[in-house]
């Protein structure tokens, strides 16, 4: 089985600070992996290094076959990234955006229709084609967004907390739409703040530090650490640090 | 005339065409730890702003602390403490000095208010010195909590004072509130992270401008209207899918490690049901472990609040 | 490429802005920048009227460059006009110019023009030189020499020093972007952060939070005259003739002024980017153009002159030239003091009444 993300010792300094210190994990493709941490540990910096907006200090990281480093415009085209903070224009409509990054992303414009038909028609949006994006409810931006990343067809795909402050029944939608991908041999990449969303994925790694404080499918951990859920692992592995952080 | 130190009725708020409070009502009881909760967009923010007067409402009335909210604007505003959903403070200024300016606005000072923020201060002292910019997210929420409470206010407004923090700082931040309530003071917090609200005395569930119920953490799951079970398998999606076609299904949603199924059959003992759902999944998605539970505030909001927002103009 | 077209065509308020405010800048500059001069405000010294000199006078009230501000006696009065910037060039006509004419003799003619402006000054010697010179033809005739010397002299800028004109202006415009831009953009950023939520609940009224903010600004604006002063006199060698404490208390008030005009627009703009577009707009450009900081207002087409009384920079300009380039001391310059005055106490109730204590 081939590795959708494969990582050795990446490492990341900024100055005599060691943002991220030599971590190593893989993915496999189709996973749905869940990369967890507390603010500050070090998580945002490795995903930077993973999708290539940061040249690691030392170390490797190769995703979707690709070095980080040496190939970082093939590692970009073949990735799909969605953010709380950068998805969706606001004030372009929803079938601008889809023609918008189907541009980006090197789409005919054929496809770009054609795909794009086809994620209204899944989500149900195909009456608020015309409608500038900020008018949909949040829930709607969020799996419109995730349905953008896709477009391409991505072989990895980078999710930064994005059911942030969505209700309940969304959340659940959006991860049904993560499965789904996945069930196609999209690999997923996922962080989040809701840690029964944790529980979701096959599996999970905890960063306290910059280093991985722990790895392995949500049973795994739980077995291993003696706790009932995640939720109870994670504030045990990342408290010590809070405290003496700030 | 009732002595609450807030009581909402009525009120309504509308931007444009968008309704972002629809006749809401609620009454908080001295030194009560009251939740409002619900996702993004529900009105949670239009509230708080309407009570610390900063909003006027179209319609309906509330009082704080017995004052009105439309014409006691200044006495209200002197007596609140308010944190409002971005991080309200200086970036650029350390820690002390945000503390020290929030102080003289209101004419106190550090060491006058030290006793209440005591609990809360202790934890970022180290970092007295350092650039508000440069702390943690939940560094910040800690000082945002201590630049609201050091004029002594008489009742606290945190407006998702925990969104976006990671979970030990959440948890940390209220265990500080209950430490609040227990000295007596009343606070209105929201937050859309449903596990918070079982630390709330009560808790208004709020959706789309509208309060679906307000109840004590533990009677809001009474409000689930059918019966509740946890399902556990090896195969998540594939029980996911006999359970979606089972035809006494209300609902099948992931919850954590297992899912929650709720039934139709409201006359039907549990324990029935739960044999018959297993027999039923046995042979369609392998072995599992159906057991009757306790709704939770997440199952009920999730009832109660029905189809999610629609996508349409 | 389309989708920034979007962008931009989706933002109305910016868009009106961007295409409307280039255009009226290429007016505006198109008529600023012409080398002619007109309403030229002319003063004659005239001790001993006769047929001569009425004559010439005469020629001046016909040509429509010239706006006759005064015929006075001797020529101790002209100083003061000049000082007040109520006149562009003085006539002195010598004792028995007529007499002089008959006789064929030189008869002089002294032409002093305030020179401040070193552009317009020369162009205004230019054009009374060409009334005189037609004069001359007609009175003169075959046979007939008639001798009329204009003696020209450049009056408070006799080298036609540039510096001398601009650095007055350039105070102004320090002084400008100081209080009424980092003001607009000091509250709109204190709006879009989300602390102005936090202060407007609190017991602080308004004009606390206002003045607290403002006025930090006005000391800094302070320090830049100073310093501003010092540069213009020690590098560039501006004189200063007058009195520095009343130029620093008009700076005062023309600061003040700014922080009022900023303090307006953070409050009816709703970000940082257009704040700061505002206060470009509604005060830098009138400033720069409208003022008589680099194009004089006598070079300004005749309907532009009204508008040039509401800029506040314009009265500024004023005093800040009267008292650097001719001495001039309040007693000259009492007048476009006291206007200053009553544009900050418009401004600032304006200004007051503007900032909401709500948000909505």
């Amino acid at each position: 089985m081939t590795l959708a993300i494969d990582v050795h010792e990446l490492t990341r300094r900024f100055g005599s600070f060691t943002a991220v210190d030599a971590i190593t994990f893989d993915v496999n493709e189709g996973e749905v992996f869940g990369f967890l941490g507390a603010n500050g540990a070090g998580k945002t910096t490795a995903i930077k290094m993973l999708i290539g907006l940061l040249a690691p200090s030392a170390g490797s990281a190769t995703v979707a076959g690709c070095d980080v480093v040496r190939e970082s415009d093939a590692v970009r085209r073949r990735i799909g990234y969605m953010s709380q903070r950068f998805s969706l224009y606001e004030d372009l409509t929803v079938r601008e955006n889809i023609t918008l990054y189907g541009g980006i992303y090197g789409l005919s414009n054929e496809a770009i229709r054609d795909r794009g038909d086809g994620m209204l028609a899944a989500l149900h949006l195909e009456k608020m084609a015309k409608e500038r994006v900020a008018a949909l409810p949040l829930g709607w931006k969020q799996k419109l967004a995730f349905s953008v990343a896709l477009l391409h067809e991505p072989a990895v795909v980078f999710l930064d907390e994005p059911t942030g402050g969505v209700d309940p029944i969304t959340r659940r939608q959006f991860w049904e739409m993560i499965y789904a991908a996945a069930a196609r041999g999209t690999t997923v990449f996922v962080t989040t703040h809701y840690l029964d969303e944790a529980e979701y994925c096959d599996r999970v790694s905890i960063m306290v530090d910059g280093r991985i404080a722990a790895m392995g499918t949500p049973q795994q951990l739980k077995e291993e650490h003696d706790v009932a859920t995640l939720d109870e692992l994670f504030v045990r592995l990342a408290r010590p640090s809070a405290a003496a952080h700030g | 005339m009732s002595d609450a130190p807030l009581v909402v009725e009525g009120l309504t708020k509308r931007f444009g065409e968008n309704v972002a409070l629809d006749e809401v009502s609620l009454e908080v009881k001295p030194a009560e730890l009251f939740g409002l909760v619900g996702p993004d967009g529900g009105g949670k923010t239009t509230l708080f702003r309407i009570l610390t007067t900063l909003v006027l409402p179209d319609a309906g009335s509330a009082r704080v602390l017995g004052l009105d909210v439309v014409r006691d604007m200044w006495a209200i505003r002197a007596r609140v403490g308010y944190m409002p959903g971005r991080f309200s403070l200086y970036p650029d200024l350390s820690v002390e000095e945000n503390l020290r300016f929030f102080a003289s606005v209101f004419g106190t000072s550090i060491e006058d208010g030290y006793s209440i923020i005591a609990p809360i201060y202790n934890q970022i002292e180290p970092f007295r010195a350092r650039r508000a910019g440069a702390l943690s997210g939940g560094m910040k929420q800690k000082l945002a909590l201590c630049c609201a409470l050091v004029h002594r206010p008489d009742i606290l407004f945190l407006d998702e004072p925990t969104t976006g923090v990671d979970a030990v700082s959440r948890r940390e931040f209220w265990e500080l509130l209950a430490g609040l309530k227990a000295s007596g003071l009343t606070i209105l917090v929201s937050t859309p992270y449903m596990d918070e609200a079982d630390r709330c005395d009560r808790v208004a569930l709020i959706q789309l401008g509208r309060v679906l119920a307000i109840d004590v953490p533990s009677a809001l799951g009474a409000r689930f209207p059918t019966p509740l079970f946890s399902v556990r398998g090896r195969d998540r999606q594939a029980l996911i899918r006999a359970l979606r076609e089972y035809e006494h299904a209300v609902s099948v949603f992931p919850f954590g490690d297992e899912l929650h199924y709720s039934d139709a059959r409201g006359t039907m003992l549990p324990d029935a049901i739960a044999a018959d759902v297993r027999s039923y999944l046995a042979g369609r998605a392998g072995a599992a472990e159906v057991r009757p539970i306790a709704p939770g505030i997440e199952d009920t909001f999730m009832a109660l609040m029905g189809a999610p927002p629609e996508a349409a103009a | 490429m389309v989708k920034e077209l979007r962008h931009i065509l989706r933002d109305r308020q910016t868009l009106m802005v961007l295409l409307l405010l280039p255009l009226a800048m290429v007016v505006l500059f198109g008529f600023a920048i012409r080398s002619d001069v007109h309403d030229i405000r002319v003063v004659f010294v005239d001790p001993n009227p006769d047929y001569a000199t009425i004559a010439l006078r005469a020629r001046f009230a016909g040509n429509g460059r010239f706006e006759i501000v005064g015929t006075v006696p001797t020529i101790a009065t002209v100083e003061p006009m000049f000082r007040r910037g109520d006149a562009d060039i003085a006539l002195v006509f010598e004792p028995g110019f007529a007499g002089h004419l008959a006789e064929g003799t030189p008869a002089r003619l002294l032409l002093v023009s305030d020179a401040s402006d070193p552009n317009t000054g020369t162009t205004i010697q230019a054009y009374a030189g060409a009334v005189i010179a037609s004069y001359q033809a007609e009175v003169g005739g075959p046979g007939r020499a008639v001798q009329i010397i204009p003696v020209t002299r450049m009056r408070y800028n006799p080298t036609l020093a540039s510096a001398n004109l601009f650095v007055p202006g350039l105070i102004a415009l320090v002084l400008t972007l100081v209080t009424a831009l980092m003001t607009a953009i000091s509250l709109s950023r204190e709006k879009e952060r989300g602390t102005l939520e936090v202060l407007l609940v609190s017991p602080l009224q308004p004009w606390q939070i206002i003045v607290g903010k403002v006025l930090p600004y006005l000391l800094l604006a302070f320090a830049n005259v100073v310093t501003a002063l010092v540069a213009a006199w020690g590098i560039f060698g501006v004189p200063f003739r007058g009195s520095l404490v009343f130029l620093l208390a008009a700076s005062t008030v023309y600061a003040m002024v700014g922080l009022a005009l900023g303090v307006m627009i953070a409050s009816v703009t709703n970000s940082q980017r257009a704040a700061m577009i505002g206060a470009m707009a509604g005060t830098m450009l009138p400033n720069l153009l409208l003022s008589g900081m680099i194009f004089p207002i006598a070079s300004l087409p005749g309907w532009m002159h009204p508008l040039t009384l509401v800029v506040p920079a314009r009265w500024f300009i004023v005093i800040s030239r009267g008292v650097m380039l001719k001495g001039a001391g309040i007693a000259q310059l009492w007048l476009p003091l006291v206007v200053l005055f009553g544009m900050l106490l418009v401004l600032m109730l304006a200004a007051i009444r503007s900032f909401k204590p709500r948000l909505a």
